[in-house]
């Protein structure tokens, strides 16, 4: 499972694999001067927020400590706590229906239900204002039952909403590869006991899903508290949203001052998550022949299971959809301001192809680290380059426009910033892919190389890499849908007058010229869907 | 597609983008714009096509941009800057960065109000702060309009209102207020707005919405984004209400423009100023945006008071330039928790 591998962050190397290969010297050392170069640009955001943040001085402390902010630190905790809690609670019976049940339709559910991640959480945002406003389509519809007009989204309820469902997603991917992997005997041997399927499913199955559940919720608390786009857009106060704000009136020492207790949160949250990790034991399946899992039988709960599906669905993709077609076509304001679409497009897939390949590019030598040279030393190097994990993508932006404007002037505003920024943000999917995907591969089959008279190069090109391909093109692949949909960092670095489909949404939504957010939308996701479409049929062919 | 095509695929697209990548020339005006590309930027294509001058141009909020312009300080790529009220550009001014500008352009302007004291910039439109309302709504909650923007914390009033916190007209609206009723008293409508549970929005436009989907009986808004709605659909019946008699609920600013003494293309810089105040551009701004003009030589466009006949506050618009100390205090307001 190379997308559950690439999007489950870390602290720690697993040291799955601890076999090491002799390493010709010149290579590891050619592989770690790669590795700190690009660890020491990962670097720099937290370097320029920690100076910012100093820069503020006492100041920068009394704002930090006074009721307001706490509020926002309160904000972003409880919007992170519901929204996992909400997309797990989602999440793990979706996830059993579509791999264990014979519920019909399954592979429907299931990538339908994914598709709710390619829909930018900053456009279900948007659309859900819509459906569940005031006076939205929600309030039209119960209007003859007398419903004057609902209390509104905006606010905690909105975030939390919206979260949940473009994240839930990301807990259903690794659960379900952990249920399609669970060791079929060891239910059985719970019923021959007297278990009934809910005790087989308390006792037995949950315990072999911690892993992998524990990875989805961290995944998703992680993108809660970096999401941007939806607390903005519900204007929920929390730590992205407080940031922008004082990142639009260029007040960077309060905005490094926030910044840098954000990233604080998220990296108590890593040690945590590592530390229970710790404590917990997983026992592993047996080996042996694994049994083929047989679909379990719904019965009678046939029609609520295919009701909850449903209403996720509709949540998740068929609320956006039908709201930004109603866009398309309905008569809205006319914008001023017309982009040609094929700029657009131009604009963000050449921009987030050019982040991609710098991505999987700089993680090679890591993740090559990471698996065959793992020291004490490669081990912390490694761990750098996860960095990307805790440092939202307004954060690292904020802290490259310092950069630039102290140090680099002759790259602010220009594109090899934002594709640093973006570089920085995605690193840690691009080298967790490819680690995996170098784990996978047996050292003999290089060593084997090697005595039969390749050079180190030639082993690594002819027999790593091509080994290797798969799980790194996956990365790639993900690195680039992720690129494609980010919005803060794209509004702050982007070089004057370069426009994205991210950037166009938002200064259409800005500007409440809901016309100019359908096309691009509608495009964005199409191309996001077409992306995760190849991703996924990877996955499957790999499992 | 299998994911190596993809891959290839997402490498030529890669090569693509690097090579359409355009080599600016170092003979490009730099505009930093205060202003919406969808207010400003027509007419800016329009510059270029006219003067045969090209120019890249920076959007973002008139504060955070004049803070950014501060911040780039000398080195700033900035030729001309678009700010959408006085009192940002009062600051520029107030920190030097600002080149004076020549009489024969300050004299365009049909009114002293509408340009710097000294010289260092001159508006481009003028825009009426109002309180757009839908009558209908009004009537359904037995409401009468307001006198004063100091009025809408009354308990009649509790939840029925919108405002744009964050909006840069917003904030130089509040900074008059501190400068004519002084902190207290403003921190206290600020706080009583809030206590009167009033709506935020991003922007002004939805406020508009807002009046006419029913979710607001009324908002603090400027004049103009009524008349986007109503070129579209001229059934809407949401309207504007002036605070009469010179209340700061009525403050008229102007959107404005500057020359930064750090250009080096002062003579191109300065065809765009006078480009801004010719009759075409005015008339844009008085056709397209439903600003007021601010020459004498063109009209406004749609049905609006005569400028001169709004009780606008007694007020210099450069006064307005600690728009920072504004939003500091709309911050401990609590107005965007």
């Amino acid at each position: 499972m190379q997308l559950a591998d690439a999007i489950r962050p870390r602290l720690k190397i697993n040291g799955r694999h601890h076999a090491r290969p002799r390493w010709h010297v010149g290579n590891r050392q050619l592989a770690q001067a790669v590795s700190l170069a690009v660890v020491a640009v990962v670097l720099i955001p937290i370097v320029y927020l920690i100076l910012g943040a100093l820069g503020a001085g006492q100041e920068g402390v009394d704002y930090l400590i006074r009721a307001r902010t706490l509020r926002i630190v309160g904000n972003s905790i409880a919007l992170m706590l519901s929204a996992t809690l909400f997309a797990t609670l989602i999440a793990i019976p979706f996830a059993w229906l579509t791999s264990r049940s014979d519920l019909p339709w399954r592979r429907t559910w299931l990538v339908l239900g994914l598709a709710a991640m390619v829909i930018p959480s900053y456009l279900t945002a948007v659309t859900y204002t819509e459906a569940f406003g005031p006076k939205g389509i929600l309030q039209s519809l119960l209007e003859p039952f007398g419903v004057e007009r609902l209390p509104g989204i905006k606010g905690f309820a909105g975030a939390a909403l919206t979260l949940t469902v473009v994240t839930f997603p990301y807990i259903v991917l690794p659960v379900r590869a952990a249920l399609l992997h669970c060791d079929r005997s060891l239910e059985e041997a719970g019923q021959s006991l007297g278990l009934n399927r809910w005790g087989v499913f308390r006792q037995i199955i949950m315990p072999q899903l911690r892993p992998a559940l524990s990875a989805g919720m961290l995944m998703t608390a992680l993108y809660c508290l970096s999401d941007f786009g939806a607390v903005a857009v519900m204007q929920f106060n929390a730590f992205t949203r407080a940031i922008f704000i004082q990142t639009e009136s260029y007040r960077m020492d309060k905005a490094s001052a926030l910044a840098l207790l954000l990233v604080g949160m998220t990296f108590v949250l890593l040690l945590l998550h590592s530390r229970m990790q710790l404590r917990g034991r997983h026992y592993r399946v047996g080996t042996g022949a694994s049994r083929h899992l047989e679909a379990q039988p719904l019965g009678k709960w046939k029609a609520p299971a295919l009701l909850f599906c449903a209403s996720i669905v509709f949540l998740g993709v068929v609320i956006p959809l039908l709201i930004l077609f109603s866009w398309l076509v309905g008569h809205t304001i006319t914008d001023p301001v017309q982009v040609p679409l094929t700029l657009l497009l131009q604009n963000t897939v050449g921009v987030s192809a050019v982040a991609a390949l710098v991505v999987t590019l700089a993680a090679f030598p890591l993740a090559l680290l990471a698996a065959r040279g793992a020291t004490r030393f490669n081990r912390w190097l490694v761990n750098l380059a996860y960095a990307g994990n805790v440092l939202p993508g307004i954060v690292i932006a904020l802290a490259l426009v310092m950069f630039a404007t102290q140090n680099m002037l002759s790259i602010y505003q220009t594109l090899p910033l934002l594709i640093v920024g973006y570089a920085i943000r995605y690193l840690p999917f691009s080298v967790g892919a490819t680690e995996s995907a170098f784990h996978q591969i047996n050292p003999r089959f290089e060593e084997a190389a090697r005595s039969l008279g390749l050079s180190p190069w030639a082993a690594l090109a002819r027999i790593t890499v091509p080994l290797a391909r798969g799980g790194i093109l996956a990365g790639l692949a993900l690195v680039f849908l992720n690129v494609m949909k980010e919005l803060p960092t794209t509004l702050i670095l982007r070089p004057i007058g370069f426009r994205t489909f991210a950037t166009r949404i938002w200064s259409a939504y800005d500007e409440a010229f809901l016309s100019s957010i359908a096309l691009p939308g509608l495009v964005l996701i199409l191309v996001s869907a077409f992306a995760l479409a190849i991703i996924l049929r990877r996955e499957e062919a790999v499992a | 597609m299998s994911l190596q095509r993809f891959a290839l695929f997402l490498l030529v697209a890669a090569l693509c983008c690097i090579i359409a990548v355009p080599v600016m020339g170092d003979y490009v005006l730099t505009v930093y714009s205060g202003r919406n590309e969808s207010l400003i930027g027509p007419i800016l294509a329009q510059f270029t096509e006219d003067t045969g001058i090209e120019t890249e141009i920076l959007y973002g909020g008139t504060s955070a941009v004049a803070n950014q312009i501060l911040t780039e300080g000398e080195n700033s790529p900035a030729d001309v800057f678009i700010a959408q009220d006085g009192g940002a550009l009062g600051a520029l001014a107030a920190a030097g960065m600002l080149h004076k500008l020549p009489d024969a352009t300050l004299e365009r302007v049909a009114s002293a109000a509408f340009v710097s004291p000294d010289g260092f910039w001159t508006g481009l439109s003028g825009r009426a702060r109002v309180f757009v309302y839908s009558p209908e709504s009004l009537d359904e909650h037995g409401l009468e309009l307001p006198t004063s923007i100091l009025d809408l914390t009354g308990e009649a009033w509790s939840g029925l209102v919108g405002w744009a916190p964050t909006n840069a007209s917003f904030v130089a609206n509040v900074t008059a207020m501190r400068v004519l009723l002084g902190e207290e008293e403003t921190a206290g409508w600020l706080a009583g707005m809030i206590a009167n549970g009033v709506q935020a929005y991003p922007k002004n436009t939805p406020i508009v919405q807002a009046t006419i989907d029913g979710e607001v009986v009324g908002g603090l808004v400027n004049h103009y984004y009524l008349f986007r709605f109503l070129a579209e659909d001229p059934d809407i019946t949401s309207t504007l209400h002036f605070f009469p008699a010179g209340d700061l609920g009525s403050l008229i600013n102007v959107a404005g423009a500057a020359v930064l003494k750090s250009t080096d293309q002062p003579y191109d810089a300065l065809a765009l100023v006078d480009y801004l105040l010719s009759d075409t551009a005015q008339e844009y701004f008085a056709q397209r945006t439903y600003e007021y003009p601010l020459v004498a030589t063109v009209d406004p466009s749609v049905d609006l008071p005569a400028l001169a006949d709004i009780e606008s506050p007694d007020i210099d618009l450069s006064d307005l330039a600690d728009l920072q100390g504004t939003l500091e205090m709309i911050e401990e307001s609590g107005a965007l928790d």
